[in-house]
């Protein structure tokens, strides 16, 4: 009984606080969507910074999965003398399931934690305290902005690894399994050709996106959560950072099993 | 001065966990009156401050402030209320990417329908009035620290608001730099006739911007007299405390 007392008090109770606190957050960024067109502003500084600082290192991570996936899975095919399905491999794998899960990590470790530490250090210079007094709503003036441009850049970010790791991919093809690349690339569209049942879109393009979006809002949701809670000076910013990084990487492929199986 | 009280607290009871913060506290502030709270660390002073703005909410007891009861405020009513006050924070606490400008016209771009060139004239206005409006476009990492409690006290004042409540405004700043801030006050009250709140620990500050002096040691008070007074109590914990800056 007190073994179980302390796991609650310690553990459970904690967690579930935090992530109650997290969704609140979350739908309350939801509601304050009419006040985007006056967080366009910034909107776009945050989207710049999610897009434009982080996609370098989303491209290039990208690239090389994509050349490792070509290399591991087309050196098994060859085994069976199948290596020119490499393209109706690589492609779908990368739009449906590696893309989304690669920039949300990505994503996760250098905005969703810039985030966390950004609020966490407003939280304890009592400058979110202050926004409050001065009666500015923070969710509006400070999540908003920051939720829109992940939700909106995840997707975005995601489209262009697919398309960087099927050239990857293809380098590999070309100069590992000798492959011409016409045949690749021709592979590869056609394995994107493939049509959702319910609605006519590109199946995995259309899954792989949607899964990146709501990836992207978990992601800016869990920093920002995870920001305003932050207590204990310095030390207790670098942890809220560190749980938010934990957190949402944990989340995104506890989800990332469950929307695959509710998109199959 | 003597309109009736402004702010009323009546028997408040605070704790974090097992630590008893309030202890039925009680004291009353008129309208454009200046009360002053000393104490020792951990006595309630900031805490009650917390209370007066519906930052904390009591156990148990009543604080009206302006004839609203704080504690049974909702969300709505709350930022009415905080509309009605100034609250100048310890460190400021500035937003670091805004400019001085940004800083002060923050609430009112927020808050209000004004048009950006009203804003302008009343941000000019309370710069001017904390002689800093050469410093508008600096950023709060450009200014020191006492110009920054000086921006944090124009952002406070920019709504205009009926009570100003100061947490510590001499808090981190050397003795010319603070008694520049409570020469600051002291000019701000009688030139706009605010009701104000004070916690500090100097006592030349305290002399210097209070009508009273409200001591209070264990979430108590122990004595709500004027400065003189105050200091010349029989008291023994006032004697003690007092003993050095006297």
């Amino acid at each position: 009984m007190n073994l179980i007392t302390r796991v609650g008090a310690t553990w459970l109770r904690p967690t579930i606080e935090s992530a109650g606190f997290a969704v609140s957050i979350g739908l309350q960024s939801l509601l304050t969507l009419p006040h985007l067109p006056r967080r366009m502003r910034a909107t776009l500084d945050q989207m710049h910074l999610v897009g434009v600082k982080t996609m370098p290192v989303v491209l290039m991570v990208g690239f090389f999965v994509g050349m490792i996936l070509s290399l591991q899975v087309g050196q098994q095919l060859a085994t069976f003398s199948q290596q020119e399905s490499i393209g109706l491999i690589v492609a779908p794998l990368m739009a449906l399931e590696m893309s989304p899960l690669i920039t949300a990590i990505l994503l996760a470790a250098s905005v969703g934690s810039a985030m966390a530490a950004e609020l966490g250090t407003m939280k304890v210079q009592e400058e979110l305290t202050a926004l409050n007094v001065l009666s500015v709503n923070v969710i509006s003036y400070l999540v908003l902005p920051r939720v829109i441009a992940l939700t909106l850049m995840a997707p975005l970010l995601s489209l262009l690894v697919t398309w960087v790791a099927t050239l990857g991919g293809g380098i590999i093809a070309v100069s590992q399994l000798g492959l011409s690349f016409e045949g690749y690339i021709n592979n590869s569209l056609d394995s994107m050709r493939v049509i959702r049942e319910t609605i006519p879109v590109p199946k995995y393009l259309f899954d792989g996106l949607l899964k990146a979006t709501i990836f992207g809002f978990v992601t800016a949701v869990v920093g920002c959560a995870s920001g305003m809670t932050a207590s204990n000076g310095a030390q207790g910013v670098g942890q809220t950072t560190r749980s938010a990084v934990r957190n949402a990487i944990v989340l995104i492929i506890v989800l990332d099993f469950f929307l695959g199986k509710v998109l199959m | 001065m003597s309109e009736g009280p402004v702010i009323r607290v009546q028997d408040v009871h605070k704790a974090f966990g097992p630590q008893k913060v309030l202890q039925g506290l009680c004291f009353e502030v008129a309208r454009g009156e200046s009360l002053v709270i000393m104490g020792p660390s951990g006595s309630g002073k900031s805490v009650i401050l917390k209370h007066l703005i519906g930052l904390l909410r009591p156990d148990s007891g009543s604080i009206e402030v302006a004839g609203r009861e704080v504690p049974r405020l909702r969300p709505a009513g709350l930022a009415e209320l905080r509309r009605d006050m100034g609250y100048l924070f310890q460190h400021a606490a500035l937003i670091n990417w805004l400019s001085v400008y940004d800083n002060v016209a923050l609430p009112l771009r927020e808050t209000t329908s004004k048009s950006e060139s009203e804003i302008e004239s009343k941000v000019y206005s309370v710069l001017e009035l904390v002689r800093l409006l050469d410093a508008r476009s600096k950023f709060p990492g450009e200014i020191s620290g006492g110009m920054q409690k000086r921006v944090g006290l124009a952002r406070a004042l920019v709504t205009d608001p009926e009570i100003i409540l100061y947490d510590e405004p001499e808090a981190g700043l050397d003795p010319e730099m603070s008694a520049s801030v409570s020469r600051m006050m002291v000019k701000l009250r009688h030139e706009l006739g605010m009701t104000s709140v004070t916690v500090t620990h100097s006592w030349p500050c305290a002399e210097a911007v209070g009508d009273r002096v409200a001591f209070f040691e264990h979430g108590k008070l122990v004595i709500d007299a004027a400065p003189a007074e105050v200091l010349a109590s029989d008291n023994p914990r006032v004697q003690e405390f007092f003993a050095v800056p006297k």
